[in-house]
């Protein structure tokens, strides 16, 4: 088993080439100059070709895109156009207020959801199911612009409680995880609810009962596990799309990460920053997509790797 | 007299869907007394299942429900009793096989949790010692390397195996009474033979009572005691094993009989005998089997015979017999 992780983690460099190219290649295409930005509006012709040359951006394509990855083998992912600063350093101070954001966002997102998927799934058809379910769908179709201005409107300027943005203590977490983990834990909801009702139905769940099991054990115990693969593929994904940095919720509670570097990259045609950006994005998809698999084995064990 | 360890009078459950009520159970008497082999048979669809999920409560996910009659375990009303003594019942004094050896364990834990589980729960065995019994349990059910199976997942065992497994986890905690329905239908016949023999041994050497669904008459004719043969949700006749090969009363019965497969030739359902079982939606009026008898008369037509006791224990529900003493209506 160690063998086949080590395969895959060796498998993921000729990935990221891939994907480095694509990369490249859309970031070039799209519209803007950014030696024009650099060099100011009014500058004249002849400084912005001094600019391209400077940057590089005179040269053919393909000799840019070699130079690009080799910068990149040699950890070198150049300067950022906007502060000149290096990308490494601008990404790596954004990306721990994102991962943190979205690790408790899902850590209360998978559990809540998970309860409730469980409740909805035992109780199907009775109140509690359609309690959680109404929640569920409410919580995929708020929109997470206005839950957050909701929240923040009510906890942080009538009561009080909570700071209406920034990053200063624990405090700063609670609204802005649960605007990003609502979804999340309205997608698990469900999920986790429609796999175990499948689950329910298995005939082991019936040995279960007729040993004398109580049912709570029954489901917490035997069905649950065998509900998870979905659930677990599904949480893999949303995780990484959140690692990616919201940029409604970065924005709406002044979040100094990833979503907000975004955009002001992107804005500004900062592309050192937007590739090496794109390029984590890849690099953390491919991650949570190895932890999965590596989940899959936990949870089933006749899933055997090799 | 016997003593009576399971009493199931005149039960009935009903499954009720938008398409209207399926009295898949209409009227089972079966009693099965301290350590004796009842053998329940009788075609597919007959309501052998809902009978034994009846008996241990196991209906809930299913719209199936009780709707008449009682069952008694041991002189109790397993109707009136409540969720909590129900689970101190199941798997404990009466343990359940199922006909899916395949899919009836959790596929996720190894075969050692699933045994030590109950005998955990009901014999209050710490985790050490639930292991050793399940190990045991395992080596009594003649299963090779217990000690090392008890480590494995029930995807590495054959069927046959893993009906044993299921045999070792119903037999853990000595029950006094082994509901087992179609316990070796899904099996290939060498093992099919195994697998009874096992039944038959630890029956004998633990005293316990056993109710064998089963569609095949080789296995009630070695296995049973008695035998109860249903017909569309209702018992048509009960006798032992003797008077029912040798003095059959029903015309169904007999036409069972007929239709018994030549020795070691497999079976998955008796269909032998001419015409279809009803359907729920087209229940004929009288008596269920009158369509497909060879000796109907006008009045099974009209009217479904009682179930009357026509000789010393030996029940028949026809209209040829209805002279006898009525037993129930
Ligand atoms: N979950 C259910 N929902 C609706 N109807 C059901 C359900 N389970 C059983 N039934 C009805 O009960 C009838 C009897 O089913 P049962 O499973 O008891 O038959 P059986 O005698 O065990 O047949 P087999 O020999 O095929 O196992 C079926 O014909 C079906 O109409
Ligand atoms: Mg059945």
């Amino acid at each position: 088993m160690l063998k086949y992780f080590l395969k895959r983690l060796i498998g993921i460099i000729p990935i990221l080439f891939f994907v480095s190219i694509f990369i490249f290649l859309f970031v070039h295409m799209i519209p803007g100059d950014p030696a024009r930005l650099v060099a100011g509006q009014d500058a004249s012709l002849a400084d912005v070709q001094a600019v391209q040359r400077e940057l590089g951006l005179d040269k053919p394509l393909y000799t840019q895109y070699a130079e690009f990855v080799k910068n990149i083998v040699q950890g070198d992912f150049g300067l950022s156009l906007k502060t000149k600063r290096p990308v490494f350093d601008e990404i790596a101070a954004r990306f721990m207020p994102t991962f943190w954001l979205t690790f408790w966002s899902m850590i209360w997102a998978v559990l809540f959801g998970l309860v409730v998927g469980v409740f909805s799934a035992t109780k199907r058809n009775k109140w509690q199911d359609y309690l959680g379910m109404f929640g569920a769908v409410s919580g995929i179709s708020l929109p997470s612009f206005w839950l957050g201005l909701m929240l923040i409107q009510l906890f942080a300027v009538n009561l009080g409680w909570l700071p209406t943005g920034g990053m200063d203590s624990w405090k700063s977490y609670i609204l802005p995880s649960i605007t990003l983990g609502a979804g999340v834990a309205a997608v698990i909801a469900r999920f986790s609810r429609s796999s175990l009702m499948e689950v329910m139905k298995e005939d082991y769940i019936r040995t279960g009962r007729a040993k004398g099991l109580k049912e709570n054990k029954v489901v917490w115990g035997h069905a649950l596990k065998n509900s998870m693969i979905p659930v677990v593929t599904m949480a893999g994904l949303q995780f990484g799309f959140l690692l990616g940095g919201s940029i409604v919720i970065e924005t709406v509670f002044s979040w100094p990460g990833l979503g907000r570097l975004l955009i002001d990259s992107v804005s500004f045609r900062d592309y050192p920053v937007i590739q090496a950006e794109m390029l984590l994005f890849a690099l953390e998809f491919i991650l949570i997509n190895l932890f999965v698999d590596l989940l899959y084995g936990v949870l089933n064990p006749q899933i055997r790797y090799e | 007299m016997a003593e009576k360890i399971l009493e199931i009078k005149n039960l009935q459950t009903h499954f009720t869907s938008d398409s209207g009520v399926v009295k898949a159970v209409d009227g089972v008497t079966i009693t099965v007394n301290k350590g004796e082999t009842v053998g329940v048979v009788g075609e597919s669809g007959c309501g052998k299942s809902v009978t034994s999920l009846s008996v241990m409560r196991l209906l809930k996910d299913t719209p199936g429900k009780i709707v008449g009659g009682t069952i008694e375990f041991e002189g109790k009303n397993l109707e009136a009793i409540s969720e909590k003594e129900m689970r101190l019942i199941r798997g404990n004094e009466i343990a359940m096989i199922f006909q899916e050896p395949m899919t009836s364990l959790n596929p996720v834990y190894k075969i050692g949790r699933q045994i030590a589980e109950a005998v955990q729960l009901h014999l209050k065995y710490d985790k050490r010692q639930a292991r050793e019994h399940a190990i045991n349990m395992l080596k009594l059910v003649g299963i090779p390397r217990a000690e090392e199976i008890v480590d494995e997942f029930p995807y590495q065992l054959s069927g046959g195996m893993r009906q044993r497994v299921m045999i070792a986890m119903a037999m853990a905690c000595k029950p006094k009474l082994l509901i087992a329905d179609e316990p070796t239908t899904a099996l290939d016949v060498t093992i099919q033979a195994q697998i009874l023999d096992l039944m038959r041994k630890l029956s004998k050497e633990g005293d316990t009572a056993i109710m064998l669904i089963t569609h095949d008459l080789g296995v009630v004719a070695e296995m049973c005691d008695r035998v109860v043969v249903m017909y569309a949700g209702k018992v048509v006749e009960e006798a032992d094993v003797f008077t029912i090969f040798e003095n059959p009363k029903h015309p169904y019965t007999e036409g069972l009989l007929y239709s018994v497969p030549k020795l070691g030739q497999k079976v998955d359902r008796l269909d032998s005998i001419p015409g279809n079982v009803p359907t729920p939606s087209n229940m004929p009026e009288g008596c269920k089997f009158a369509p497909r008898c060879p000796k109907v008369m006008d009045i099974c037509r009209q009217q479904d015979p009682d179930l009357l006791l026509i000789d010393k224990e030996h029940t028949c529900r026809c209209w040829l017999y209805q002279n006898s003493e009525v037993l129930e209506v």
